[in-house]
């Protein structure tokens, strides 16, 4: 069974989001994501500053099997991205929690009480 | 080892040189090489070891059963290679003036009347060199055609999660927003989700059908109806077309483009990235688009038909006239088959997929949608022997290798987790669909006894496991002078 942390939320289509308290988020993919992927040979990141609406496409994550949408969990504006990626996307296969690949300044706060809990993720996460 | 690696300075062929010397005189001296190209310099045995070596290392369907999903890797018989070689059709010079050339226009003429006739469209051009161009085409045509009637607004193309990967590529080509249409669990269209997708901003759908999961849509004339109230049109992807193929029409399903593969249905040599062929139909709205240039007839002559007799053609796709060698094998091809012969690549190819998705069950393997009639394909799920014996499906495939057989295709379409997508076609007899499956067999009982000796695979090729994470990590697609290749 893959790793779920408690202390994050998550989306059905496998993000994770963890608030930082001051109004922001940061996002990366499950541990679950990168296990179904296999071995991540590109990522491709959002642009600071734009504006993303909740389940839009903002970035990509290519693996050796396919290539996959990653979707922005809320409404706001990104505000930092994870350069690191751009040369080692496996980092995201070694440490999917540790390897956020960007950050969100929320438009509305309230949104994240519509997200999954770990218990929840790890339901959606088996069918 | 590569050509380049044999070479050695000063050794030579001479017996195969040409006669003559080059005249040199109307090239001027800006244009000349200054130094000599690195080419290899082997002998001639030296050069016949060499490219028979690599054509006895070939997979391919002249020496094994090719199952690989959505690709369509029937046999193609030798007779259209001949045909299509024959010196006045190989000698024709592209420019040649058309009183020259009736014989092959003839050829192409009655090649656009037979595909309008088994897809039911209204017009054809051969023009597209390849699917993803007759993709491109069109799509090309559906903006056309909204452009010509000041519709400007339709600015999205419906595409489902079960479509080919290439449409939603095909759509933003074309400056469109591809929008996903999800499938629901049995296979067919969520009808809701297209409901709600819907629009004024709708330029069009893209749809397989069969679909990449190997099923029939079956509500395919409500989505049809749905789609034309909307003031969209609808694009058939034409890569699934062997498994309905003169028992089925697109245009009878109301599709008003559609793009044929003649590579894949129409049985000429693919494989390695071409060549191939990708015709285009259209309904009577779309006829005016077409892609010139096409071979047109006034009951004695043929004729090219070119920009000034088809203003509103989206235009030439390439210099010529499409790939014709390969036109020429699939109208060989299906003057041989005729109508019925036609029908019988569709109940085969289907008979021959029903067949092994049954056996496989029965063997204990998981379909992935059991409870639906295969097409000409169909997925298995190595899901549960991925979790119970530590064996993938990149495992099996690579272990059916050593077993004499070309793997399916794994991992697509991304709905299913640990797939085979596997079309046996219907040029494969009873013995071949057999082998397959006992192989899948005793793979698994493999996997139990020795599961390394499946994860190690294949044991027996040129070349043993690819590391294709670093090959896609460290692109490195260039030979240099003095790299060992091996």
């Amino acid at each position: 069974m893959s790793n779920i942390p408690d202390n994050l939320k998550y989306t059905e289509s496998h993000e994770w989001v963890k608030d930082e308290g001051d109004g922001s988020v940061t996002v990366g993919i499950t541990d679950h994501a990168q296990e179904l992927l296999g071995d991540l040979v590109f990522v491709e990141l959002p642009e600071v500053g734009a504006e993303l609406s909740a389940g839009s496409e903002c970035a990509v994550v290519e693996s050796v099997k396919a290539a996959s949408d990653v979707y922005s969990p809320v409404d706001g504006e990104v505000v930092a991205v994870n350069q690191d990626l751009a040369d080692s996307p496996e980092a995201i296969n070694e440490d999917p929690y540790g390897a956020w690949i960007f950050k969100l300044k929320l438009s509305d706060p309230a949104q994240l009480d519509g997200l999954l809990d770990a218990a929840a993720y790890a339901e959606a996460a088996e069918d | 080892m590569l050509i380049f690696e044999h070479s050695r300075p000063g050794r030579r062929a001479r017996a195969q040189a040409p006669a003559g010397e080059a005249a040199l005189a109307d090239i001027p001296e800006s244009f000349r090489r200054k130094k000599r190209p690195r080419l290899p310099e082997v002998s001639e045995m030296q050069a016949v070891r060499h490219y028979t070596r690599l054509s006895q290392k070939n997979f391919s369907i002249d020496t094994q059963f090719y199952p690989l999903g959505s690709c369509t890797m029937k046999y193609n018989p030798r007779a259209c290679n001949s045909l299509a070689m024959l010196p006045g059709l190989l000698g024709r010079h592209p420019l040649a003036p058309d009183t020259h050339s009736q014989g092959f226009m003839s050829a192409m003429y009655e090649l656009q009347e037979i595909l309008k006739e088994v897809t039911g469209m209204s017009a054809v051009s051969l023009a597209p060199m390849a699917g993803a161009q007759g993709e491109f085409a069109g799509i090309a045509m559906i903006r056309a055609y909204h452009d010509a009637r000041g519709d400007t607004e339709r600015k999205e193309i419906l595409v489902p999660d079960a479509a080919h990967g290439t449409n939603p590529a095909t759509a933003v080509m074309c400056g469109y927003q591809a929008r996903e249409i999800p499938t629901k669990a049995d296979g067919d269209v969520d009808m809701e989700a297209l409901k709600a997708a819907l629009g004024p901003q709708t330029a069009g759908i893209m749809l397989t059908n069969p679909s990449t999961l190997g099923v029939f849509e079956r509500r395919i004339e409500e989505i049809a109806r749905l789609v034309h109230e909307a003031g969209g049109l609808l694009y058939y992807d034409g890569a699934n077309l062997n498994a309905i193929l003169g028992r089925v029409r697109p245009g009878d399903m109301g599709f008003d483009v559609i793009h044929m593969n003649l590579h894949k249905t129409f049985s000429t040599p693919h494989g390695g990235g071409g060549p191939g062929a990708g015709p285009v139909g259209v309904s009577q709205r779309l006829q005016p688009f077409l892609p010139i240039p096409m071979v047109a007839s006034d009951g004695s002559d043929y004729h090219w038909l070119q920009e000034e007799e088809m203003p509103q053609s989206i235009g030439r796709l390439s210099a010529f006239a499409g790939n014709a060698g390969v036109l020429l094998r699939a109208y060989v091809y299906a003057k041989m088959l005729g109508g019925e012969g036609m029908q019988r690549v569709a109940d085969y190819s289907t008979l021959n997929a029903n067949y092994m998705l049954k056996k496989l069950m029965e063997a204990g393997f998981t379909a992935a949608y059991p409870e639906r009639r295969a097409t000409h394909e169909f997925i298995i799920t190595l899901k549960k022997e991925a979790k119970e014996l530590g064996v993938n499906a990149m495992d099996f495939a690579k272990r059916l290798l050593d077993h004499g057989m070309h793997a399916p295709t794994t991992y697509f379409p991304l709905l299913v987790p640990e797939c085979f997508l596997i079309e046996p076609t219907e040029t494969e007899a009873k013995e071949s669909l057999d082998a397959f499956i006992q192989a899948m067999i005793a793979i698994r009982e493999e996997a139990a006894r020795d599961p390394e000796r499946v994860k190690g695979a294949p044991w027996s090729l040129p070349v043993r496991r690819l590391d294709d994470v670093k090959a896609a990590r460290e692109l490195d697609l260039r030979w240099q002078p003095g790299e060992t290749s091996t």
